[in-house]
């Protein structure tokens, strides 16, 4: 069986996003929405990733030898101005998003189990994660137009 | 003077009891006798009451309460009744100023204007309109707002424009939109004639609509009084009042509302027919609300068990109830959420829609529903949804001008970002009118620090000098209310007219004329090569206006000039089917919903996310309303050992935003001449702090210096009125907002200005003496104002 890795793509994935939120959160903290907005996001990811430990625990012989492609690329530091905040959203929403393929393929796996906790949890994880990828799509668009067209004085 | 009562001692007057109808009681207030009498209404709040301006010799000599209004049978409260004699002020601007060397200096409107347009030009040329932002105001009439909508909608393109009413009515039209599917006040002032019981929620109705607050005391004054639940953390007239007061701590007004809906639920007084036929989303509210029983909900918000379970009993079982909601939950924490409460409340006991039943989601200003419905508040006129490719379609055709122009290519910015694009500097021309961001926003060193900027070009439109005119790049000077003819609308949907009565000062104009102007100097063109603005006058705007709007639920078609001038006030919808107004919308439980026809496709309420049209079209909620819930978030920022005080701010009942009006009338001036900050009678104790004593109040963000007024407020929380700035008095730092949080609503985009975290320390001696005996005035002056 494989699904112990993805379980453990998930969790780690998870982890991984709770101190990237905090990282664009500090890094952009002049936006005061998405200071406040990631820092919320981040204690979701927390909680999620939480629920996701009996599971992972129960799976954790099978653990992932791969690197995270997406997190060892993205986010490794944030950087400052509103192209770099289009851009680190931009990464979270990616990795963010991440999250919600493995979910589906391990919800899959999951219900051929007949694992209901394992269900439970990614649909916990499905609901909130989207929250999260509407939340950043939302604050891309409202940022887009004046960052790609106006130039800074 | 020649006046019928002294509103200044007695605010709400003599009691005339409810007895079948709210009896007539004309109010008058005139410096001589009046040569004539000018029909409008007052815009000294968001009540609309029905006014006649009094005019002798071609100025304005007093005002009187229209008998045959049917906001307010004659009546009117101490600033409208006071704050017109603003208009004969000596300081008036009469003309154009522009910033030459460094310093304002006297120009003609054709170099004020020209400079503004080859601004606008090199700006667009360079950035697109993007470089451009409007911030404007709950002041003007729907003829300006609407003209102001098109010329930056289809003229410009710019999403860039906002009201200041995003300080302070924006939370009333997104709980609307959440819950009902558009904006719009569901309910009538009448309801108050019959209602079982009044829900005051955040909402000192007894000093801001001191006219609405006389039909509650008359109504408490004659047989079967309504029962009052007053939710507000001070001890407020309106709280005096109070069959139950629940006083919470600042932020919690989400537990506070799940707490009582809970308990509404689990003892089964909900209209389960109702529900099931009108709304969607109840086993969800069900569950969030769950997890809040009164004793949780008394351990976070401080409200005893046993009075959250007597207000859940009057709420619950009163057959009809009139809820008002205002700034303490739109300024406050979780601030679309906790309204939104109150719009279930309604829903689940199915009291909405009929005599009785209404919820007032106030607003603060007289015209602030207009700025709303006309589109110079970032939503599309006639409450257009921008994600609807077919509501913007309309008004491209309308105004004949290419889709795309219309800016529904992003969502339109709100004014906290607005000034943020402009800190950051890719706003580079900002043009504020009818408002005073130098003392209303919050933040202020942040705000002065903005408008200093030397690359942000500042165009301030007013009728006087202001904190934020000192910064402007050029001044227009404006007429006001009863030098201009327009229309505005108020919270139970009454239109009014208000003709103009006198000529503006000088060279003063209306900002009609200035917006007109503006758009012919630009040369806004539609797709024929026409001038995209035909209208001329403010009835040709006002005809205009009734076009946008007809289909939509604020249909104006109905009505006319000559119509709003024969009687006193119409409610829309005004159309066919209800050629003299609708008293209730939502009459049939069907909702605005329909994706075809709501005004947004909705958000999440913890974070703001936008809800997709193909998301929407899955909920299909199809004329249901929506009930929302939402779990307690705490505030961001919480006392500590640095700063272990709450902070709340807001307005005492003489005076009016930062008091350009109402501080130039004498009787109000006095009646409340300074700021003040109001401590409980614990923390007098705690800090050996006596009553007038100077206090310097610190925050995260600044200081500011205030006489101590003790008592009448809850342990642990410090009060300061927002109005007081500089332009009267700069001698020390006192305005509120030196102190406040640059922080908004995850949904309305609302700043919160009822909390932050705040020290407090007693002024040296030294300082004490240098005030002198300005103190002890002050003190027999602070008795006559608000506890």
């Amino acid at each position: 069986m494989h699904i112990g890795k993805y379980i453990d793509l998930v969790h780690r994935t998870e982890k991984d996003l709770v101190d990237a939120f905090k990282v664009v959160a500090k890094a952009h903290r002049d936006e005061v929405d998405i200071e406040q907005t990631c820092l919320l996001l981040s204690s979701w990811s927390q909680q999620l990733a939480q629920i996701m430990e009996p599971v992972a625990n129960r799976y954790n012989k099978e653990n992932d030898k791969e690197p995270d492609r997406l997190t060892k690329t993205l986010l490794k530091k944030a950087r400052k101005g509103s192209m770099a905040m289009l851009r680190d959203l931009h990464d979270l929403y990616l990795i963010v998003n991440e999250v919600l393929v493995c979910c589906t393929i391990l919800k899959q796996g999951g219900t051929a189990l007949a694992d209901e906790e394992l269900v439970a949890v990614c649909e916990e994880i499905e609901q909130q994660t989207t929250r999260q990828s509407s939340w950043l799509m939302t604050r891309m668009k409202s940022a887009a137009p004046q960052t790609l067209i106006v130039a800074k004085p | 003077m020649n006046e019928s009562r002294d509103s200044i001692k007695d605010i709400w007057g003599e009691r005339t009891p409810y007895r079948e109808e709210w009896p007539v009681r004309q109010d008058q207030r005139t410096g001589e006798e009046p040569d004539k009498w000018v029909q409008s209404a007052c815009v000294l709040c968001s009540n609309g009451c029905g006014m006649d301006i009094g005019v002798k010799n071609g100025r304005i000599v007093g005002v009187r309460g229209r008998e045959g209004d049917r906001v307010n049978h004659g009546r009117l409260g101490p600033k409208g009744l006071h704050a017109w004699v603003a208009n004969n002020s000596t300081d008036r601007l009469t003309k154009p100023l522009i910033r030459r060397n460094g310093k304002l200096r006297e120009a003609t409107w054709d170099e004020a204007m020209d400079l503004i347009v080859q601004k606008s030009k090199d700006i667009i040329e360079q950035d697109t309109s993007l470089g451009l932002g409007f911030y404007t105001s709950g002041q003007l009439f729907l003829e300006e707002y609407y003209t102001l909508g098109v010329l930056g909608k289809a003229g410009l393109g710019t999403p860039h424009m906002d009201g200041n009413t995003r300080l302070c009515t924006a939370t009333s039209a997104a709980a609307l939109k959440v819950s009902f599917g558009s904006d719009g006040q569901p309910g009538s002032y009448t309801d108050l004639d019959t209602t079982d019981a009044i829900l005051h929620f955040g909402h000192n109705i007894a000093s801001q609509q001191t006219v609405l607050w006389m039909r509650i005391l008359d109504r408490l004054a004659g047989p079967n009084p309504p029962k009052i639940v007053v939710i507000d953390p001070r001890e407020t007239y309106t709280a005096e009042k109070a069959t139950v007061h629940l006083a919470l701590k600042p932020g919690t007004n989400v537990p506070v509302m799940n707490g009582i809906l809970n308990l509404i639920i689990q003892s089964g007084n909900i209209d389960k027919g109702y529900i099931e036929a009108h709304t969607t989303g109840f086993e969800e509210l069900k569950k969030i609300v769950s997890a809040w029983p009164p004793e949780r909900v008394e351990e976070v918000s401080g409200v005893p068990a046993l009075k959250l379970r007597e207000a859940a009993e009057i709420l619950g079982t009163a057959k009809s109830v009139v809820s008002t909601v205002l700034q303490g939950v739109y300024q406050s924490m979780q601030g679309t959420a906790a309204a939104v409460q109150v719009n279930n409340l309604h829903l689940i006991r199915g009291l909405i829609g009929r005599d009785g039943c209404a919820i007032y989601q106030m607003n603060g200003q007289p015209t602030a529903q207009n700025t709303r419905e006309c589109g110079a508040d970032g939503d599309l006129p006639g409450f257009r949804n921008w994600g609807n490719k077919e509501h913007v379609q309309q008004l491209a055709t309308l105004w004949n001008v290419p889709l795309d122009k219309i800016p529904h290519w992003s969502p339109p910015t709100h004014a906290m970002q607005i000034w943020r694009f402009a800190e950051s500097g890719t706003i580079k021309m900002l043009w504020i009118s009818g408002t005073n961001p130098a003392v209303s926003m919050p933040e202020l060193s942040r705000i002065r620090k903005i408008l200093k900027k030397r690359k942000l070009f500042v165009v301030v439109q007013d009728a006087f000098n202001t904190e934020t005119t000192k910064y402007a790049d050029v001044v227009l000077p404006a007429a006001i209310w009863g030098e201009k003819t327009g229309c505005f609308t108020n919270v139970d949907r009454t239109v009014h007219i208000s003709h103009k009565a006198v000529e503006p000062p000088g060279e003063a104009r209306s900002d009609l004329d200035i917006f007109l102007d503006y758009s012919r100097r630009m040369d806004f063109r539609d797709k024929d090569g026409n001038p995209l603005i035909q209208w001329t006058t403010p009835e040709e705007a006002f005809e205009a206006w009734k076009k946008c709007t007809r289909g939509r639920p604020c249909d104006y078609t109905g009505m006319s000039y000559a119509k709003l001038s024969e009687g006193s006030g119409i409610q829309w919808p005004c159309n066919e089917k209800y050629p003299y107004g609708a008293r209730h919308l939502y009459t049939d439980g069907v909702f605005n919903t329909d994706i075809n026809q709501c005004e947004t496709y909705g958000h999440d309420l913890d974070t703001g996310a936008a809800v997709t049209e193909q998301e929407y079209k899955v909920k299909n909620p199809a004329g249901k309303a929506f009930l929302k819930g939402s779990d307690y978030l705490p505030p961001h920022e919480v006392p500590d050992e640095d700063y272990p005080l709450w902070l709340t701010t807001g307005r005492i009942v003489y005076h009016f935003h930062t008091r350009t009006k109402t501080g130039r009338s004498q009787q109000l001036h006095d009646a409340a001449p300074d700021g003040y900050v109001q401590i409980s009678d614990e923390d007098a104790a705690k800090y050996g702090i006596r009553e007038g004593d100077m206090i310097t109040v610190t925050s995260r963000r600044g200081k500011v210096t205030e006489p101590a007024k003790i008592g009448g407020i809850e342990p642990g929380l410090v009060f300061i009125p927002f109005h007081y700035g500089y332009w009267d008095n700069d001698k020390r730092s006192r305005a509120a907002n030196e102190l406040t949080l640059t922080e908004w609503d995850p949904v309305s985009k609302q700043p919160y200005f009822k909390y932050a975290a705040v020290s407090i320390s007693k002024e040296e001696d030294g300082m004490l003496k240098k005030i002198g005996k300005s103190i002890e005035t002050l003190t027999e002056k602070l008795k006559l104002q608000e506890v």
